[in-house]
């Protein structure tokens, strides 16, 4: 994939969005205005805009707890995510899904899931639908490096290695499971060692460098269409804030590993990076700020509006045909 | 005359019966291709399917039932053979979190037309891990349809049927009817899910059993007969959705009912049924209405245990005996 400096500033506009759209979920989480858990992106953008950026529209997408910045690399409709995240009826899932259980058909994005590692199987699916109908689309497993600790990530890999299917294993390595550390929890240096065991590439891939991402992840993804089967990315990123909004005590990350990696923050780094080579001005860059401020606003705006959902409806969609 | 057939044998036709009106079903399963399954039941999908459509997995439940769910909600029709219910075990967070759920879970933006296949029951010295009748775990469960066949003719129809829904089905075999034989046409057919079938009319006790105890309660039945006591026997086919109107209309005309079933007491299907009568039909009861299960126990090895743990012939006379005074 050649890209042009239209793609690049298109990236960034997207990690920005993922950015913006955080942190107003931050704002209206403490605010009460949204119910539930609220696990935060802000600092992995890279990684889910870099390699939606080489999908095409019918690609197929399953994420995490930590999804908002997948559903929008994805191109999720911002109000509509917005509004699920507040129990709207407007919302993707018509209020019954929340952050953690976000679906959105109409960009193929099968789900934020709340149980770490099960996305590993689930994405399977695509893979093998695609598979059967001969559609050359591609499934792409986000997952973290807790998930990569699940058995799932085993009997996945290997299932999809031996079935060669069209998978790309993206595997978010923010160094906490949760709040255990990977040192901790992993004998192994790299998650992408592992998947010599499975026959299958692996790659590590700075997770912090969309442009890294970009260039790696369309390898994986035509390896993948062209029907020689999947590769495990391993990504190696960082999460700026707790495991998730509200988090008592944040010790267990030490400062100085916060500051190294704040250094690395994948927007500044991407934004000087684009000003230094002269792709963009910097009254280029404030423009986009506010426009993606406005389109969060907008959001913002669209979900408080939103109606709630009807109680009359609880039990509609449990069964085909309701 | 209709030709007979074995339960095993059944299992093939429904499931071809399925793949055949639906070009876009798969099945996946351990040793499901070549081999024709471990009981013999896929003989013949992988000759008229083709191996793109009859998949051999690795021992990885988790993976290939996830696999099903995922490819189900973008569209295909998907089976999982999983030989022994006792293994969906292995993949409860894909079947409960996932499968289930999806369609709700997502508004509604998703069907899940996945149904997973699993051999049920005690037989012969299965031992604790290859003889549960799990059904009571899934009919808790919002989202899953349960299906217990006792028979060969039931069996085929059930199961194309599950297969063509849009829904998360649970089709259970009994592994000691697997070889127990019925009439049963060689053309396609389905046969409708949610409605039970009254086996024997009588007048003085109601019995619901599905799957094998339907054949101890039709033997008991019989024995009751000879005492001078008229049973009506019910097979409910599907405990999810249940045919609570069958069961009602009997208990009405009976004004007792026992239920026998293999699953274990504590909320059961004697339980649910029970309270759906109580809730119903209470004025038309002339006994506290029973229920038979096995003892609350693992189901043990040594085959003099498998007996006393399981509801038998014996068991069903007893209760029934009591009932009818």
């Amino acid at each position: 994939m050649k890209v042009t400096d239209q793609i690049k500033i298109s990236l960034f506009r997207t990690m920005l969005r993922i950015r913006q759209f955080e942190m107003a979920v931050r704002e209206h989480f403490q605010k009460t205005d949204i119910p539930g858990f609220a696990h935060l992106y802000v600092g992995e953008e890279a990684v889910a805009t870099g390699l939606c950026a080489v999908l095409n529209p019918d690609d197929y997408v399953t994420s995490t707890h930590r999804g908002h910045g997948h559903c929008i690399a994805k191109g999720a409709d911002l109000n509509r995510l917005m509004a699920e995240l507040w129990g709207r009826k407007t919302g993707y899932c018509k209020g019954r899904g929340g952050s953690m259980h976000v679906y959105a058909r109409e960009v193929n994005l099968l789900g934020t899931s709340g149980i770490v590692g099960a996305g590993l199987p689930l994405s399977l699916g695509p893979a093998i639908h695609a598979k059967l109908n001969k559609s050359g689309q591609v499934s792409v497993c986000f997952f973290g490096d807790g998930a990569a600790n699940n058995g799932t990530f085993h009997e996945s890999i290997n299932l999809a290695a031996v079935q060669k299917l069209p998978v790309v294993f993206v595997c978010e390595n923010n160094l906490y499971a949760t709040v255990t550390a990977v040192h901790e929890s992993t004998k192994t240096e790299n998650f992408a060692d592992r998947a010599a065991g499975y026959g299958i590439p692996g790659v590590i891939v700075d997770g912090n460098d969309v442009m890294d991402v970009l260039e790696k992840a369309d390898k994986a993804v035509a390896r993948a269409r062209s029907g020689k089967g999947p590769t495990l990315l391993e990504c190696k990123t960082y999460r700026h804030f707790g495991h998730y909004v509200g988090e008592p005590g944040t010790a267990y990350r030490p400062q100085e590993e916060r500051n190294e990696w704040a250094k690395r923050d994948p927007i500044r780094m991407f934004c000087t990076h684009l000003v230094e080579n002269g792709t963009i001005d910097p009254e280029g860059i404030e423009a986009i700020e506010h426009e993606v401020e406005k389109e969060i606003v907008e959001a913002v705006e669209f979900a408080g509006n939103s109606p709630l959902p009807d109680p009359q409806t609880v039990a509609q969609h449990v069964w085909s045909g309701q | 005359m209709v030709r007979e057939i074995t339960c095993t044998q059944a299992i093939a036709e429904g499931y071809a019966v399925a793949m055949r009106k639906d070009p876009s079903t798969f099945i996946v399963g351990e040793g499901i291709a070549d081999r024709g399954g471990c009981f013999g039941h896929t003989t013949g999908l992988l000759v008229e399917f083709g191996p793109e459509r009859v998949l051999d997995m690795p021992i990885s439940e988790s993976g290939f039932v996830g696999m099903c769910a995922g490819a189900a909600a973008c569209g295909s029709r998907a089976i999982a053979d999983i030989m022994y219910v006792d293994f969906t075990t292995l993949a409860m967070d894909q079947i409960i979190n996932q499968a289930a759920k999806l369609r709700y879970m997502s508004g509604g933006q998703y069907e899940m037309p996945l149904t997973i296949v699993g051999v049920s029951g005690a037989n012969r010295s299965g031992g604790p891990h290859h003889s549960q009748s799990l059904h009571p775990l899934f009919m808790n469960i919002p989202g899953i349809l349960v299906v217990l066949p006792s028979n060969a003719y039931d069996l085929k129809g059930l199961l194309a049927a599950a297969i063509l829904t849009n829904d998360l089905a649970l089709v259970l075999p009994h592994r000691g009817l697997l070889n127990a034989r019925c009439g049963v046409p060689e053309k396609d057919y389905v046969l409708p899910l949610g409605e039970a079938r009254v086996i024997r009319e009588g007048k003085d006790v109601s019995i619901v059993a599905a799957g094998m105890m339907l054949h101890h309660a039709a033997e008991a039945a019989d024995k009751l007969s000879d005492r001078g006591i008229s049973v009506e026997l019910i097979d409910p086919r599907t405990l999810v959705p249940l045919d609570e109107n069958t069961i009602l209309k009997s208990v009405k005309k009976t004004g007792r009912l026992v239920v026998v079933d293999e699953g274990y007491s504590n909320c059961g299907v004697g339980a649910e049924i029970i309270a759906r009568v109580q809730e119903k039909a209470f004025d038309f009861l002339d006994a506290p209405m029973q229920r038979i299960h096995p003892v609350s126990a693992p189901i043990p090895f040594s085959p003099v245990l498998e007996h006393a743990l399981l509801p038998d012939l014996d068991k069903i006379v007893d209760v029934v005996m009591k009932v009818a005074r």
